[in-house]
């Protein structure tokens, strides 16, 4: 077969360009298009036509134009100094661009994905004569306070090391030399990997530990697990955002990947201002110390867009196959539909549902198969964890229409947002009626081991008094509050407490932006030891209107803020309690 | 460079002209049309295969035949000549002047379309600009850098309110410069005159820019009219240091026009019609809108459009709310209480809010004011839904009471005249007076020692 470096633009409709004379080039393969060298990728091949989403904007280019094969598929480069940074949808470095370019991204604007002015240290693992096979842990990097930054054999590399030693210098510098089949083989600390193929695992295991959050409806109620799949979809300022924002703070994973996918400008500035500041309530450093930023804003090419979220996900792979837990968030990941619909449509393929294209399911279930529980590759049989959390903006709030439906097809967990719980301004306005989660069981036993034996005890009874609040609401809306029987009206003041003290949380409040696992139970305990102090009281004849304002309500309700290392006050809380209703019955 | 002229076009459907045996086009190019009586229109390739290309008109095609027109390629993306002296001037959509004035000698050219500003050279909008209008600044407070929009209907007073915020709008800082740019897309006539002579008599106009489009100029221009604006713009926010608020009116019509040519050009709908690219299309005019680190000026938008049948979920308000920074919603059943300004509280948001309130920029007690407001007056207006299913008399005392507050609230606080430009504090009293219609032990969003020190103890 006969193939060719170069060949030539035939067609220009938006970011799709048409070339021919590609002879040899493959589905996939990156190429520069035009004068300007925009970078592109193959996306459909007819005959001699080449289809090609370009990543920048196309306009300048027109037939006649030269395009240049690559002869690589979209990839990005991995190892030290991911750590931190912000990139694009197709990894350039958008800290170094705006250095190099200015406050705007010009075309064909360029620099490495790695910033080879940086010098690591290289600690071995692995020495001289081990035999070493793909995923083997060479050495280890300080990439940052948190982050030991694993270098591991590439794939496809097999054989006993010949060199190693300590070393410092810059990714590109030479760590060790294994003698493969083929020869002396020379490792650096960087690969590169084709951003659509994903990384493989030894064995893909079920999620089996929570993945906490610090937000009280998500964490007791609709849980994640490490290595599971969770969407929130919800119409606009509904709290998307500010709920991916608060997972990527506060989630209990060693690293965090954020794609702000086709969104707001300054909500990655917002995240590039704030996470620096903000301390990892385990070991007190920034945040941002573990944190990799991708950032397609919404007025930035449509095409790089699709890409961004491969980008992402292959560096999360990638820390995951150190052995870490490693969780994604894309926002938004209908964004990413749209980007796939735009070039669906331009390729003039036949429509499916609402214009995306048939294949949306398949895409978005691929997507979301990339996470797990996983034995990575390797000798030592590590564990690695990624989580995978999609935002979904539904046209019109419409959760029936097709990128929520598949979505929800493929994921565990469903945390739907509600603009009517958003109006009220109770936040996070997750619907705790219609929300759910699959890994609901395996989070109670793990919680049950935990943090305390009747978690799953008091869950369970909360959300019952929640789904009857709801069912009696009904009756409320027809006969008004003082119709309803005293027992029942204790049981929606319960509610209410559950709702307001519980369930309602600010993230913009200092305190309250995070409550730990054990705070959380003992909250809701409290709660839920109000309850079943006030029935007896009750029966036994005390006014209802004594019960339902009782003193310690006020304090249970700024019970929210008692600070995480001053948890017996809840001790307190619940004497006290018992003390005002028995001082009732006497 | 050679400009190359055909005389070669073969089909002209909707807004589009399909040219044929054409070379060296590139996407994007302007072109002048040239008919043979002599006037001319102007162009830019949409598509270009081989030796054919697609073009859009802005002036529209009525009354053109293929054979009767030239059609010249300029080599170049759609530019407009920008300088300090633009100030004060009126243009039409497509920047040529329509005011007496001389002709602008620019500066410098520029490609209307922009490029996407780096998200790492962006400043997080966080000082706050007082309205004058309690329900944006103490409810929904806008910031110097944000795009927040007036979902309206048509005949609510959003060009009333419109002007009242850029004849009003101010930071809590002096000495600096502020411009104010002035867009229409398909406006009427007396409306566009509204604007213009509200300008003239408050002395505005000095420093404003105009691009005026009106219900009777040509559709397509309405494409390139937000974008004209957005280049001045840029070019006096961060080249001349300049505060710049721009007014964008009002963009429904502006979709309207892109789906005409989409509809031309036989792409696959999306939603009602629209094409299936217009939440990107938009994003690429609100994005706009911002703060450069290490740059003075800014760009704040307040883009205006009409909910067709007063639907929130129509693609339109939808697709701007899922990029905006918030929305101020005008609500019809205050208006037909006759309540200017007709601002819809509850679902009305800021998202910026948070960053530009507190002591310092507004108040100490501004945020527990607002929430606490919008909780209050929430239960209120739930309460006297509750009283007409079931009677007032189902309604507890409490409950009454916050009847009684909702109604103060909407005569109060919602309603001020057009030309009263409340302070924060003025509307941060206002406040205080209607949560004093409550008892203390009801403001639970509100920190102890500021209902101590604010709250109005004779009544
Ligand atoms: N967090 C929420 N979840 C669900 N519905 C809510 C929520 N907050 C408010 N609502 C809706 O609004 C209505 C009134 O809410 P809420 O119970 O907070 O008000 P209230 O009983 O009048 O106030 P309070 O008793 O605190 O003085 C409820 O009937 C409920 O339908
Ligand atoms: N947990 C929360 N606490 C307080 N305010 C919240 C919370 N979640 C959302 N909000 C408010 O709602 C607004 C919209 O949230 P955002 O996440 O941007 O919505 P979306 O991404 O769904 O459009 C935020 O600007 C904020 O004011
Ligand atoms: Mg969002
Ligand atoms: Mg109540």
């Amino acid at each position: 077969m006969s193939t060719n470096n170069q060949g030539e633009v035939v067609k220009v409709s938006g970011p799709l360009v048409v070339a021919r004379g590609l002879a040899g080039a493959r589905m996939y393969e990156m190429v520069r298009v035009g004068e300007a060298k925009l970078f592109g990728e193959i996306i459909e091949i007819r005959g001699d036509e080449y289809s090609i989403q370009v990543y920048e904007e196309t306009e300048g280019i027109g037939p006649g134009q030269p395009v240049f094969r690559t002869g690589e598929a979209l990839s990005v480069e991995l190892g030290p100094g991911l750590i931190r940074s912000i990139y694009d949808g197709v990894q350039r470095p958008l800290d170094k661009i705006a250095a190099q370019y200015g406050e705007y991204i010009v075309r064909g604007a360029e620099s490495p994905s790695l910033d080879r002015s940086l010098i690591w240290k290289f600690e071995p693992v692995a020495k001289v004569g081990d035999h070493v096979v793909a995923g083997d842990i060479l050495g280890t990097v300080r990439e940052t306070k948190l982050v030991v930054h694993k270098i591991l054999v590439p794939n496809g590399v097999e054989g006993t090391v010949k060199k190693i030693a300590p070393v410092e210098g810059n990714v590109d510098t030479i760590i060790a030399v294994v003698d493969t089949e083929k020869g002396p083989r020379e490792l650096t600390m960087v690969q590169r990997w084709p951003v659509r193929q994903p990384r493989p695992v030894a064995k893909k295991l079920p999620p089996l530990e929570p993945l906490t959050t610090g937000q009280r409806v998500l964490d007791m109620f609709f849980p994640m697990t490490k290595g599971g799949t969770a969407c929130v979809p919800g119409p606009f300022g509904s709290g998307k955002t500010v709920v991916q924002h608060q997972l990527a703070k506060w989630a209990n994973a060693n690293i965090v990947v954020y794609v702000g996918c086709g969104e707001r400008g300054n909500e990655m500035t917002d995240v590039l201002m704030e996470f620096p500041e903000l301390k990892d309530p385990e070991s007190g450093e920034p945040l941002m110390e573990r944190t990799v930023l991708i950032a397609n804003t919404s007025n930035m090419p449509v095409a790089a867009r699709e890409a961004s979220v491969f980008t992402g996900i292959t560096i999360a792979e990638y820390f995951r196959d150190m052995g870490y837990s490693v969780a994604l968030m894309a926002d938004s990941t209908s964004r990413w539909a749209e980007a796939m619909r735009e070039m669906s449509g331009r390729l003039e393929e036949m429509p499916g549902e609402e214009g995306y294209p048939a294949y949306l399911g398949t895409r978005i279930a691929s997507f979301y198969e990339r996470s797990g529980n996983v034995i990575c590759l390797g000798s030592d049989k590590r564990n690695g964890t990624l989580s995978l959390i999609g935002a979904v903006s539904p046209p019109g709030g419409d959760f029936s229409e097709p990128v929520v439906q598949a979505t929800l097809r493929v994921v565990k967990v469903f945390w739907g947002l509600d603009d009517k719980l958003a109006f009220a301004r109770h936040f996070p306005a997750i619907n705790w009626l219609t929300s759910y989660s699959l890994y609901q069981e395996v989070v109670d036993r793990y919680a049950n081991e935990h943090y305390n034996a009747r978690w799953s005890e008091v869950r369970r009874r909360a959300m019952a008094i929640l789904q009857r609040e709801a069912e009696l609401e009904e009756l409320v809306r027809l006969v008004g509050m003082d119709a309803l029987p005293a027992e029942d009206r204790l049981l929606m003041q319960a509610a209410k407490m559950i709702r307001e003290d519980f369930l309602h949380q600010n993230a913009f409040d200092e305190l309250d932006t995070y409550t730990s696992m054990v705070k959380q139970f003992q909250l809701l305990n409290t709660i839920l030891h109000y309850y079943d102090e006030v029935r007896p009281a009750l029966q036994k004849g005390v006014p209802l209107t004594k019960l339902l304002t009782l003193p310690v309500l006020e304090e249970i309700s700024k019970a929210k803020l008692i600070p995480e290392d001053k948890l017996t006050q809840f001790d307190e809380l619940r004497s006290k309690v018992s003390e005002q209703v028995k001082s009732l019955m006497s | 460079m050679v400009t190359k002229e055909y005389r070669t076009v073969k089909e002209i459907i909707g807004p589009l002209m399909l040219i044929e045996g054409v070379e060296g086009i590139t996407y994007g190019e302007l072109t002048d049309i040239r008919l043979d009586d002599g006037t001319m229109r102007r162009g830019r390739v949409l598509e270009v295969h081989r030796d054919k290309a697609v073009v859009q008109v802005f002036e529209g095609t009525s009354g053109l035949a293929p054979q009767g027109v030239t059609v010249k390629f300029l080599g170049k993306g759609v530019e407009l000549g920008v300088s300090g002296d633009i100030l004060g001037r009126v243009f039409d959509g497509f920047g040529r002047p329509i005011d007496d004035g001389p002709p602008i000698i620019p500066e410098k050219w520029l490609n209307i379309n922009g490029n996407p500003m780096n998200p790492y050279s962006r400043d997080y909008p966080n000082e706050f600009i007082q309205t004058g209008i309690s329900t944006i600044d103490l409810l929904n407070p806008l910031v110097r850098g944000q795009k927040l929009p007036f979902f309206s209907g048509s005949g609510l007073p959003h060009s009333r309110m419109a002007a009242q915020v850029a004849r009003q709008a101010r930071v809590l800082k002096t000495g600096e410069k502020f411009a104010v740019i002035f867009a229409t897309m398909g406006i009427t006539f007396e409306e566009a005159e509204f604007f213009i002579n509200d300008f003239r008599r408050t002395g505005a106009l000095e420093r404003a820019v105009l691009f005026i489009n009106l219900a009777d100029d040509p559709a397509i221009e309405r494409i390139a009219v937000p974008r004209m604006a957005l280049t001045v713009a840029e070019f006096l926010a961060y080249e001349k240091d300049m505060h710049v608020l721009v007014i964008l009116t009002d963009l429904t019509n502006y979709c309207e026009a892109l789906r005409e040519i989409s509809a031309a050009r036989k792409e696959v709908p999306g939603r009602r019609g629209y094409p299936g690219y217009l939440y990107t299309d938009l994003s690429t005019i609100y994005e706009r809108a911002g703060r450069i680190k290490g740059k003075m000026g800014s760009i704040t938008q307040l883009p205006v459009l009409t909910m067709p049948e007063d639907d929130k979920t129509h693609p339109i308000p939808d697709l701007t709310g899922y990029i905006t920074e918030g929305q101020i919603i005008l609500s019809r059943s205050l208006h037909a209480q006759g309540i200017y300004p007709p601002v819809d509280v509850l679902p009305s948001l800021s998202r910026l809010k948070d960053k530009g309130i507190g002591v310092g920029k507004t108040r100490e007690d501004h945020a527990n004011v607002m929430n606490q407001l919008y909780a209050a007056y929430a239960r209120g207006k739930n309460a006297k839904e509750l009283a007409v299913v079931l009677g007032e008399s189902a309604l507890s005392d409490i409950d009454l009471l916050y009847v009684k507050f909702a109604d103060a609230f909407e005569d109060r606080f919602i309603r001020q005249g057009e030309d009263e430009n409340r302070s924060i504090e003025d509307s941060l009293r206002i406040g205080w007076e209607l949560l004093g219609l409550l008892p203390k032990s009801e403001l639970k969003r509100v920190r102890p020692e500021f209902i101590e020190k604010y709250y109005p103890e004779n009544k």
